[in-house]
């Protein structure tokens, strides 16, 4: 059997109702994924590239090469179908509970962009499908609302709580205790019990596959560094699994940039941090199934996360991320809400690309190092180096609506001036 | 025998009633808690509230978000338990994580970061520990914590729990073995479950007393999960209920959970009564 944890992090801390369902599905990833039984493995591979439009490109960002005088390279996940990464775990999941003979689908969402996936997977491979998103995520992310229900599937709000991921997820697990026999939840990041986050993990790990083969066709080496934003982590370790090794030779340093939304703080009276960046200041606790690093108060209780991207708003991470980053393999870093906007703005100004807010968490990051008012905090081994993979989760369509609200709140100098619209 | 088996195995079958502590606020507990007892229940289980209560269903969770907004914190739910005048035993359910944050240690071994909780929980005066995000396959540090100081670990038997787990856990398992009646989180239900029937067939040979629970919110629930073998029923989200809606016409708080659980276990007694005529008739 394959292990279930990370060092310490990881493990199977549910409840007992879900735990046969955990069984089947551990023996079911071992089976379908690990050895390619009946050909899954490959069968997914075909659907990645046919509807999902695998290999995304690796593209030189010819204009922030030139700001930053370094070769950057984004890896298009944005242009998967869909628009984000998501789909290659949600195609892969779906697809493994049509192989394991279940009727219908579960999944949680924050930014809808994971509900959208497995919306659309479900809808592809015909299965019925339900998706339980907080009511403020609904708020904010109306278009993947709209987008989960034209492709079939069942959008329930989560009121209770702050109504974002958090609470959705715990729904979600309730909703599969009552159905486990039938039903498989399609959880949306590494998180989770075993033997979610490798599975999850080895769905996303196309990413950097694709990218270390890329890479070294177009730069002719290894990446000094890959950048990714962390939510849960699903992007990052999709992106960053092939170059471990790499990281663990010292050839390649792996950042994980997390939602430092208003600072890195927790207010204990009100039960909240206004941030998301568990790697960077969360403690070892247990959540949602797993022991990783959580934003928690003194005495246990899980606080409220925030992040002006909804896809990054979870106070936990995945085990794995937890595992790499006290063994020095990777480097979390965070950056605000408001350098977040501003990399949102820059890259479609500079680059034509709309990233979505969580991938703009990973542009800010490269301004905040090398940009012209830049404060790199790196030591010497820490350097983004001068090629630098940066991981594009998703495309910021999405996010239209909030941006133009959060964008209102700011003075951004990136930012169009819409004045000359207003009436 | 621990005093929780004692009074479930007794003579009689037992009543095992659910209130989350602090909710909705700390200093109603003890009044619920006494009422509770006066009304006929055998051991007491008081829910140490949590953030992420993914075992309970919208009626404990909501208790639980009461209970943590009026300031439910686990050092006042053992401040709370201290004050308690009950003589009977207590059991504290709650989640995982709150055990493992206790006390000022944030390293070391499970078990040592467990000892804290463990020892606190004994000294205020709790006999058992239900943990249901605690899978049986990770208890063994807990279960070692629990040995020191006495503290019985009882664990929740599901409809679909694996002839495997059954076996880990009965070699486990102290105080008794809580049944869970039907797939899902808590929540007060209409009819109890065939899965009950079958679950406690599984349970026969073991020497831990059988509560059965999830669901029961009648006299005739109660009835019908004693009839069927169990030595104790467990109810939760219809006590929590009553505590929710407040005082009201048909009477306070206090005065329903009183007449709430003397209809439980009267049910319960109905039930025994039944199963001994069945052994009469040779049923058995
Ligand atoms: C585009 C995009 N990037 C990143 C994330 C964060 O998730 P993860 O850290 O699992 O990649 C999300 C989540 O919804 C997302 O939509």
């Amino acid at each position: 059997m394959s292990t279930t944890k990370f060092g310490e992090y990881g493990g199977q801390y549910v409840p007992e109702v879900l735990m046969p369902a955990i069984e089947e599905l551990t023996d079911a990833y071992e089976r379908y994924v690990l050895e390619n039984e009946d050909g899954f493995m490959d069968e997914f591979r075909e659907r990645l590239a046919d509807f999902g439009g695998r290999p995304t490109p690796l593209q030189r960002a010819d204009q922030l090469s030139e700001r930053y005088d370094a070769d950057v390279y984004l890896k298009r996940e944005d242009l998967l179908h869909g628009g984000a990464h998501k789909l290659n775990n949600a195609l892969g999941q779906v697809l493994l509970a049509k192989y394991m003979g279940k009727e219908r689908i579960v999944a949680e969402t924050g930014a809808g962009q994971h509900g959208t996936a497995t919306a659309m997977a479900a809808a592809h491979l015909d299965m019925p499908c339900e998706i339980y998103m907080g009511r403020r995520d609904i708020n904010r992310q109306r278009p993947n609302v709209f987008r989960m229900r034209l492709n079939g599937a069942e959008v329930v709000p989560v009121t209770v709580g702050r109504g974002t991921l958090k609470e959705a997820i715990n729904e979600t697990m309730r909703e599969w205790a009552t159905s486990v026999e039938d039903t498989h939840y399609v959880i949306g990041s590494i998180v989770g019990p075993h033997p979610f986050p490798r599975m999850v993990r080895d769905f996303q790990a196309v990413i950097g596959e694709e990218a270390r083969e890329q890479i070294q066709d177009k730069a002719g080496r290894l990446p000094d560094s890959v950048v990714a934003c962390a939510g849960g982590g699903s992007n990052t370790m999709g992106a960053f699994h092939e170059f471990v090794p790499d990281a663990e030779d010292g050839d390649t340093t792996l950042f994980a940039v997390e939602a430092g939304g208003e600072g890195l703080f927790v207010d204990e009276d009100e039960g909240v941090a206004p941030h998301s960046a568990s790697l960077s200041s969360g403690d070892e606790g247990v959540l949602h199934g797993a022991r990783t690093k959580l934003l928690q108060d003194a005495d246990g209780q899980i606080v409220e996360s925030h992040s002006v991207s909804s896809g990054l708003d979870y106070a936990g991470v995945g085990p794995e991320l937890s595992y790499l980053v006290d063994e020095g393999h990777v480097t979390p870093v965070s950056v605000d809400d408001d350098a977040a906007l501003e990399g949102f703005h820059r890259l479609s100004q500079v680059e034509g690309i709309i990233p979505a807010l969580e991938s703009a968490h990973a542009v800010a990051f490269l301004e905040q190092q090398l940009g012209p008012d830049g404060v790199p905090a790196g030591t010497a081994e820490r350097d983004l180096g001068d090629v630098i993979v940066l991981n594009l989760s998703g495309r910021g369509d999405k996010d239209l609506e909030s941006a133009i609200e959060e964008t209102e709140k700011r003075d951004i100098d990136a930012a169009p001036d819409m004045g000359v619209f207003h009436e | 025998m621990s005093d929780i088996e004692k009074a479930i195995a007794g003579d009689e079958p037992s009543l095992v009633p659910y209130v989350t502590a602090g909710d909705p606020e700390p200093e109603a507990t003890a009044e619920y808690v006494e009422a509770l007892a006066a009304g006929g229940a055998d051991v007491i289980e008081l829910g140490m509230p949590f953030s992420e209560p993914i075992a309970d269903g919208p009626t404990i969770q909501n208790a639980i978000q009461r209970a943590l907004a009026a300031g439910t914190t686990p050092e006042r739910f053992f401040e709370i338990v201290e004050t308690l005048d009950v003589d009977v035993p207590l059991v504290c359910m709650t989640y995982y994580n709150l055990l493992y944050q206790y006390g000022d240690r944030k390293e070391g071994s499970d078990y040592e970061r467990l000892r804290p909780f463990v020892r606190r929980a004994a000294e205020a005066g709790i006999s058992g520990l239900i943990i249901p995000d605690l899978p049986v396959d990770e208890s063994d540090p807990l279960r070692e914590a629990c040995d020191e100081f006495g503290v019985d670990l009882i664990f929740v038997v599901a409809p679909t729990t694996t002839d495997e787990r059954l076996e880990a856990m009965r070699e486990r398992v102290s105080g008794f073995v809580y049944v869970q009646a039907r797939l899902g989180t808590t929540g007060a239900q209409a009819d109890v479950s065939d899965a009950t029937h079958e679950s406690l067939a599984r349970l026969a040979e073991w020497s831990v007393p059988k509560a059965v629970g999830f669901g029961v919110s009648e006299r005739e629930h109660a009835e019908e999960i004693v009839a069927t073998g169990a030595d104790g029923v467990v109810a939760g989200s219809v006590f929590v209920d009553i505590v929710a809606e407040g005082d009201a016409d048909e009477g306070t708080v206090a005065e329903r959970l009183e007449a709430k659980a003397a209809e439980l276990k009267a049910g319960a007694l109905d039930g025994a009564d039944e199963r001994s005529g069945k052994v009469t008739d040779g049923a058995r």
